[in-house]
């Protein structure tokens, strides 16, 4: 369970007069695109024993952005917890580094701890932000994860997106006896737990909006179904009763209702049902083999694959169906489409000989082409629409990887996964 | 030869070709025993099924296979595979109280819901030759893997090939 994570004020004690009266100007915003890495120190955080696991995690948080070099918390020098707020900046800029993170953590009357976590701008030898965040001792991850997007924000002009989860599927075994299983970890690989014990065939698990619940498509009794699954009690249940063939499922936004597929006498429709149970309402019914649907982040729209004019290409519709409009007019098709987050983008899976992750306007053009695989598809949005994870699938008998990759492009990077896996979903950010 | 072995062999011959040349079953078949599984049920374990592997084996025997093939993004069935599925139906006819699982397959080379989509269409292509060839609706079902299980693991035309596919699975 996600236990929300509290915003502490700082001890007054720290906001000595040499800071404390720091105007907000305009950031100087490094890194706006990904190729520009900023040098930024993370040393260990004084005040805990964890404190050098905290600076790790950090540092590893800003350097999987793409947007920094971190260096540490190996081989920098300490500081002391009055220091955090006041650090030397003229050393620092001597060691070459253009921003720092400081901080500490200091055990609370609760019994809980704050993580205390300072952005200096070494350059310009001034604080640009700080804030604390109360966990408990076992959530520190949480706490480590909230100060590099505190610092990622901050220096990106972005919302932050590392204090996130992903589900996937793990796979293990020969490619032709594939063992698939649930997977929920932290977004830097942490906490990586199994949902599934790998019996049954399961594919394409999806966050609900607040990221308590998941959709996902099993092989029960040898037919594709859509399971609706509890992250913090475990217990699911088949969203749609009876036998029919369901799969390809997505929440709304609001939560409330969830959209799928389901195939019937040779023809694949769209339908949207209600978490809760009910009739499923018919969105589609074209002979074409209509799926991957996806809703526009203000639940208005559905964006979805139809190959009803002969091959995929991506349709837009209103959440009840109606004006069904088709937005890919690039040569080659086009697949598996996510509306970001943010409502101004598409990804998309576009095949054209080899398979490549995409990005389109929600109107359909300025398509971009991110990736360069032989077989890239999948793509789930990060909570700030700037990431998409996808997954990667060798030629020959490997087993596919998870991989991200930033708007701008660039090279897509590997997740930290134990075991081969596919179809990731990011979470939204944890509360 | 000795008359004894003569009469065994030509009893033997008797029983096999009397497969080809029995009598079409009555209209009214039997309906197989069938797990009782509430409609409304939502929970998973309700829609276990259970396979036959005697049998399969059996139809494979007799039909020549239990899989037919398709060509890229193609669910139409060849004469090949319209030749197999006659005699799939045949078998059927001829053994009443099973059911068939009729599974389409397909190729990596498509993304992974479309493929489970067009597992679909090929095994609802199967179904309905089935049907046409006099097998009661009410003794198949349909389903799809999409691209989840490959028997070939080549990255290759020849792979490819062997994975669209749809199999006719024998189940209680």
């Amino acid at each position: 369970m996600i236990k929300s994570l509290a915003i502490v004020c700082l001890s007054a004690a720290l906001s000595s007069a040499a800071y404390s009266q720091v105007q907000e100007e305009p950031p100087e915003v490094v890194g706006g695109s990904v190729r520009t890495s900023t040098a930024i120190a993370v040393p260990v955080m004084p005040g805990d024993v964890i404190g050098r696991q905290v600076a790790e995690v950090i540092a590893s948080d800003l350097r999987s952005t793409g947007m920094f070099t971190p260096l540490g918390p190996s081989g920098l020098p300490s500081y002391s917890v009055e220091e955090a707020g006041s650090p030397a900046y003229p050393s620092w800029r001597n060691a070459g580094v253009a921003a720092l993170v400081a901080g500490y953590i200091e055990p609370r009357a609760d019994g809980r701890i704050t993580l205390a976590c300072y952005l200096h701008d070494v350059t310009a030898g001034r604080e640009l932000v700080h804030q604390g965040f109360a966990v408990t001792s076992s959530d520190w991850r949480r706490a480590a994860h909230k100060c590099a997007d505190l610092v990622y924000s901050r220096l990106s002009g972005q919302q932050p997106y590392l204090d996130t989860r992903v589900v996937y599927v793990a796979e293990t075994g020969p490619k032709n006896n594939r063992q698939k299983r649930v997977v929920i970890m932290d977004s830097d690989g942490s906490n990586h737990r199994y949902l599934t014990v790998g019996r049954n065939t399961v594919v394409t698990p999806r966050f609900s909006p607040r990221g308590d619940k998941l959709v996902y498509t099993a092989y029960i009794g040898r037919r594709p179904r859509v399971l609706l699954y509890d992250v913090a009690t475990g217990q699911e249940r088949l969203l749609i009763p009876g036998n029919l063939i369901t799969f390809a499922p997505r929440f709304s936004p609001d939560g409330r209702d969830v959209v799928f597929s389901m195939a019937n006498g040779g023809n694949t429709d769209i339908y949207v049902v209600s978490t809760g149970g009910g009739q499923p309402r018919r969105l589609t019914s074209t002979p074409g083999a209509d799926t991957s649907p996806s809703y526009s982040p203000d639940g208005r729209q559905i964006v979805f694959e139809s190959d009803r004019s002969g091959t995929q290409q991506l349709y837009v519709m209103s959440a009840d169906g109606g004006g069904q409009r088709r937005i890919s007019f690039g040569g080659g098709r086009y697949a598996s489409p996510s509306w970001s987050p943010t409502g101004n983008l598409i990804a998309f899976t576009k095949i054209a000989g080899p398979f490549r992750i995409g990005v389109m306007s929600a109107s359909g053009g300025g398509e971009k082409i991110l990736t360069d695989g032989w077989q890239d598809e999948g793509p789930s949005w990060a909570p700030n629409g700037q990431f998409v994870m996808f997954h990667r699938t060798p030629q020959g008998a490997g087993a596919a990887r998870l991989y991200a990759v930033h708007i701008d492009g660039g090279p897509a990077r590997l997740m930290p996964t134990p075991v081969g896996g596919s179809d990731p979903s990011w979470s939204p950010l944890n509360n | 030869m000795n008359k004894t072995v003569l009469i065994g062999m030509t009893a033997l011959a008797l029983a096999i070709g009397g497969c080809a040349k029995r009598t079409p079953p009555p209209a009214e078949v039997t309906q197989p025993p069938v797990t009782q599984t509430d409609p409304n049920s939502t929970d998973p374990n309700s829609l276990e099924v259970v396979e036959l592997p005697a049998l399969q084996a059996d139809l494979v025997a007799k039909a020549g296979s239990d899989t037919v093939y398709f060509g890229t993004d193609e669910y139409s069935l060849d004469q090949a595979t319209q030749t197999t599925l006659a005699a799939q139906a045949r078998w059927m006819l001829a053994t009443p109280n099973v059911r068939a699982s009729i599974e389409g397959h397909c190729d990596e080379r498509g993304t992974r819901e479309y493929n489970q989509a067009l597992g679909e269409r090929r095994a609802n292509a199967v179904r309905d030759y089935l049907v046409a060839q006099g097998v009661p609706t009410s003794r198949l079902v349909v389903t799809s893997w999409g691209k989840e299980r490959p028997v070939a693991t080549g990255s290759n035309e020849e792979a490819w090939a062997q994975n669209r596919r749809a199999v006719t699975v024998i189940i209680r």
